[in-house]
């Protein structure tokens, strides 16, 4: 039997700084870099605002924006809706899933040593073993993040474009299907543009974290920042999406709290 | 020139007579209709007559719009039986008298005013000019705005390179009538004019320079136009018409103007008036700008076409000189009072030949030719007029 | 002789702004048809359907017949100056601070004598060639050349009334992404333009070309989105009293009709980029432009709009787009007439299909984005307001004056 913790408790905490609240979200803005498809695809919508008034004659006492913005851009939440391997799971999109999920511990997988000199690193099984034989075990129900430092790279480096497409770290496809069945992570979260790796369209399957995560219902967080300041485990992610009705995803804040 | 037989009918029994004219102001804050008042009160108050024994009025204003003659009857009292609205600008004297005359001749008028009045506000030049006419608005005035000014520049241009025409011909024209007007009190320029200050004044729209133009302002003049009988029973001074022509838009195919409709209708108006240009005392020509002068001593006959230069080099033009032209000292001098200009020089003629002329007079003179010229419509005056008048016997 | 165009001094920026002025616009309807001629570079007078009396200035009626059929025709434009003056005494305010002012009258070969401004270079006795301009109030006005090309005749000064030459003008490029922002960008530094500002969207997108742009001396990169409200307003900020030209170069060309869409996205994004990229940039860009009409020698004088020929008449094979395209078209006039207080023009350069991956299967003939930037470059140099570059825009536009419903029918058979 479990007890009922102390909610006043852990308010208390937050507000004495006990717990420590961290931003793990991307500022939206126009200049943020948003995924890039060929060209002859729909694309993403950039956030873009629209000021309706600001204390002049168009609103003589108050400021307020229209905004517009695709569901994936900026620090976003992918729910399995978002990929056609999912597409038929009960509870699979952002107005859906049941609001509990959008609390879960994190394991921080920190591979920036790596892909500082390799933008085409490639997260593997044996990396995750290596982590947990220090670590421990992934706990089931946890979000995967994976620290990569992408997010402090400048707009012009971020999303890694090239001629032949973008290079960012991401999983390999055997990691994924491994962190699902193996481990039954809650999603997986990365600070670059996409959970996958830039190149995962030569991958097999294609976008390995999307076909699998998404096909086992499971979650997915983009362009996260300051994962350098969470410990490899213990960290709760709070990461509620906006409930559009059918939504694929949304951009959201994403806290976490940690003990201080 | 040739003598015809003039198949028209004479202006016999007719006269003009009562020339009026308020004194002129360079500008006026009084509108049109004021003008016009003072010109009719004038007209009455010399005359005797009441206003509405005024039976006929024929007005030219520019300044008047929105209204047109009709509209004055009511703002001035007068219930004419008898009424036109003569736009014809320089054309606007000669052109009242020629209908006036026949109205009375008929017997559809007794007493017709012919009234030109103009007001010059501060703006009203300008406005005047950018809405002349429709092919003012769109072929002149976008074309550096220059006016009237510009539009003569280029007949002046044109006919100095042509006929050999120098500035010292149109000076000596523009000198003489300084002299003429430093005796008339209304006129505006009251310094005598030299030749050196007419050669040295600033370029307006080359050739033409300052002394060239005329200087717009406010103004009046009027005259009435009545049977013979009725003026010698009345005791006024008159003058009569021997003869008037008018013409409109003469010589379109000319490429640029050197010649007005008088040059079609001269030889009439010498052959109704049984007389030459020999016979004529002085000449009051319309002088909105000299060379127009010289196209009219041109084409009203006193010389061939281009050689009105020398014509101007071989005369004097005073009141005193051998041939007495713009005895007032025209436009030039006196100012142009708007659609009172195309009437100055009839009434100065009236004024001549009844001996009640404001200024010097000609001495003897018995026969004046009047002309008129006016309305640039695009680029050149479309209106061209003359009458020869006679002191009555 | 004309002497060349010196340049223009950095202005001080204490000065004062003059405050653009402009020459009496109001014209007949009628003489509009010569407004028509010279928003195309024609030079046309009417010519009388009945006994061919060409005249001058426009009418309602022949002063021959009296006949009213009275279209407007090219004329040959040859004749003489034969009397010319040198207005320096004006009634009307923007004249007047442009003393002295030359004029003339030109006696055509075809006939009529016509009043026109004078070019530096004409001599008064000698032949000449008229031309049609729109003046600063976007009115037609004749406008006399010397009979033959004279060195430096761009540079005379009532000639650059009349046109928009980039020659030590700022010009604004807006996208240097595509083909014919890259083209429009070279041809202005060409065309001697002091500074010709490329607007990059998403600087973190590298794209084909970038380098070179780059080395080229009068182009200076700068961050412009054209489908960002802030950062066309950003630019404008700091860059808006600084651009006398503008070019939008955004483009958004996707194939494809309105059903065969089967959604709103593409066609958003084209609204998106077209349209309201057009609005964007009026709407930032559009205030100082009009201010600076009369600001000295590189004053603000043109806004370009590259517009499809099918802004004109929808092609079905790319019905969506032309549908922004007409958007953009309608917008254009207006911006006309708002622009117009300043005596800045609005270019529309129609063409057709161009070298470009996005007209990748349509068939030649297809217009080369240099040939394009040229003949935007030539219009400005000429004070144009339409102009129908490459042979399927003056195609189109030839049917479609003759007859639009078969234009209609027409494209929409393939």
């Amino acid at each position: 039997m479990t007890t009922t913790p102390d909610l006043l408790a852990f308010a208390n905490a937050i507000a004495s700084g006990t717990i420590r609240v961290i931003d793990l979200t991307q500022t939206l803005s126009p200049e943020f870099p948003t995924i890039v498809l060929p060209p002859e695809f729909g694309q993403c919508a950039p956030f873009r605002m629209e000021e309706i008034s600001r204390y002049d004659a168009r609103g003589p006492a108050w400021y307020w924006n229209n905004f517009t913005v695709g569901e994936h851009t900026g620090t976003h939440f992918d729910a399995p809706i978002h990929w056609v391997s999912g597409k038929d799971l009960p509870d699979n999109a952002v107005d859906t899933i049941p609001p509990a999920k959008f609390i879960a511990p994190a394991a921080v997988l920190d591979c920036s040593k790596e892909a500082a000199d390799n933008a085409d690193f490639i997260l593997t099984i044996p990396f995750v073993e290596a982590w947990e034989a220090k670590h421990g075990r992934i706990e089931a129900g946890s979000w995967v993040l994976l620290r990569t430092d992408w997010s402090k790279k400048s707009y012009a480096d971020y999303p890694g474009l090239r001629d032949d497409g973008a290079h960012t770290p991401g999983p390999g496809p055997e990691v994924v299907k491994w962190l699902v069945e193996e481990r039954d992570v809650h999603g997986f979260g990365t600070e670059t543009i996409g959970t996958d790796a830039g190149q995962a369209h030569h991958f097999n399957p294609p976008y390995p974290a999307h076909f699998y995560m998404h096909g086992k219902g499971r979650y997915g967080l983009q362009c996260l920042t300051r994962l350098d300041q969470l410990p490899p485990k213990g960290a709760v992610i709070v990461a509620a999406p906006l409930k559009i009705k059918q939504g694929s995803g949304s951009p959201l804040r994403v806290l976490a709290l940690v003990k201080a | 020139m040739p003598r015809q037989p003039s198949a028209r009918r004479s202006y016999e029994g007719v006269v003009a007579c009562q020339p009026v004219t308020i004194p002129y102001r360079r500008y006026s804050t009084e509108s049109a209709a004021w003008w016009i008042g003072r010109a009719l009160r004038e007209l009455v108050k010399k005359s005797g007559l009441r206003p509405q024994d005024l039976d006929g009025f024929a007005l030219s204003s520019f300044t008047i719009g929105p209204d047109t003659a009709i509209g004055l009857t009511q703002h001035l009292g007068l219930s004419p039986r008898w009424l036109d609205h003569i736009p014809l600008g320089g054309a606007s004297g000669v052109v009242a008298l020629r209908r006036a005359a026949r109205a009375v001749q008929a017997g559809d008028a007794e007493f017709v005013a012919c009234v030109g009045a103009d007001t010059n506000h501060v703006d009203s030049f300008r406005r005047t000019l950018s809405t002349f006419s429709r092919f003012a608005q769109d072929a002149v005035y976008p074309y550096g705005s220059g006016g009237p000014n510009a539009s003569f520049a280029l007949i002046t241009r044109n006919y100095m390179n042509r006929f050999g025409a120098t500035r010292e011909d149109f000076g000596k024209l523009c000198v003489a009538q300084r002299d003429n007007a430093l005796s008339v009190p209304h006129a505006l320029m009251k310094q005598k004019l030299t030749l050196d200050a007419y050669l040295a004044a600033r370029p307006i729209a080359d050739p033409i320079h300052l002394f060239d133009c005329v200087m717009p302002c406010a103004g009046a003049e009027a005259f009435l136009v009545c049977r013979e009988e009725t003026a010698r029973a009345q005791g006024w001074t008159h003058v009569r018409v021997l003869a008037t022509i008018e013409r409109h838009n003469a010589f379109p195919d000319d490429p640029i103007q050197i010649r007005g409709g008088w040059a079609m209708d001269a030889g009439e108006l010498w052959a109704m008036a049984g007389l030459h240009t020999g016979s004529v005392d002085f000449v009051e020509t319309y002088d909105d700008y000299p060379v127009i002068s010289m196209l009219q001593f041109e084409d009203l006959g006193f010389c061939g076409k281009g050689e009105a230069p020398d014509f101007v080099r071989s005369h004097t033009f005073t009141n005193d000189g051998s041939f007495p032209h713009n005895t007032s000292g025209g436009q030039l001098s006196t100012g142009q009072a708007g659609a009172a200009g195309g009437y100055l020089g009839l009434v100065e003629a009236i004024g001549q030949l009844t001996d009640t002329a404001p200024g010097g007079r000609v001495p003897n003179a018995r026969i004046g030719l009047v002309s008129g010229f006016g309305m640039i419509n695009y680029d050149r005056g479309l209106a061209s007029c003359a009458a020869v008048l006679a002191r009555a016997a | 002789m004309s002497e060349p165009l010196a340049r223009p001094r950095r202005k001080n920026p204490l000065a004062r702004t003059r405050l653009p002025l402009l020459p009496q616009g109001a014209r007949s309807r009628t003489a509009h048809g010569l407004t028509a001629a010279a928003a195309e570079g024609r030079f046309a007078l009417q010519v009388c359907a009945d006994c061919g009396h060409v005249l001058y200035p426009p009418r309602d009626a022949c002063p021959r017949c009296l006949s009213a059929k009275l279209p407007f025709k090219n004329i040959d434009p040859n004749g003489r100056l034969i009397a010319e003056t040198t207005v320096r005494i004006s009634t009307d305010r923007y004249f007047h601070e442009r003393m002295p002012w030359r004029i003339g009258t030109v006696q055509l070969d075809a006939g009529p004598a016509i009043v026109a401004h004078l070019h530096g270079d004409t001599v008064e006795g000698e032949r000449v060639r008229l031309t049609l301009k729109l003046d600063k109030s976007g009115s037609a006005v004749m406008f006399a050349l010397p009979a033959q090309e004279t060195p430096h005749m761009q540079a005379d000064r009532h000639w650059r009334e009349m046109t928009c030459d980039p020659q030590y003008r700022r010009v604004l490029i807006s996208d240097g992404r595509n083909a014919v922002g890259q083209a429009m960008a070279k041809a202005f530094a060409e065309a001697g333009a002091s500074t010709v500002f490329v607007g990059i969207a998403d600087p973190w997108k590298p794209f084909p070309g970038e380098a070179e742009l780059r080395n080229i001396a009068p182009i200076e990169v700068v961050p412009l989105d054209v489908t960002d409200t802030a950062s066309v307003a950003e630019l404008a900020a700091q860059n808006g009293g600084r651009i006398d030209i503008l070019v939008n170069t955004a483009e958004h060309v996707r194939p494809g009709g309105i059903i065969e869409r089967g959604n709103l996205s593409v066609a958003r994004e084209e609204i998106d980029i077209r349209y309201f990229g057009m609005m964007r940039l009026a709407q930032a860009f559009g205030p100082a432009l009009r201010f600076r009409g009369a600001d000295g020698v590189n004053s603000a004088t043109a806004f370009v709009n590259l517009l499809s020929v099918h802004a004109l008449m929808n092609w079905p094979a790319y019905g969506a787009s032309s549908a922004a395209e007409a958007a953009c078209l309608s917008a254009s006039q207006c911006l006309r007439a708002e622009l117009r207080p300043g005596g800045v023009k609005v270019l529309n350069a129609f063409f057709g299909p161009l070298e470009t991956e996005w007209y990748q299967t349509v068939p030649p003939p297809k217009l080369a984005p240099a040939a394009l930037a040229r003949a935007v470059v030539a219009a400005l140099q000429d004070g144009l307001e339409d102009i129908f570059v490459g042979d399927i825009a003056q195609d189109v536009r030839e049917r479609l004056n003759t007859n639009p419903k078969a234009l209609e029918r027409e494209l929409g058979s393939h």
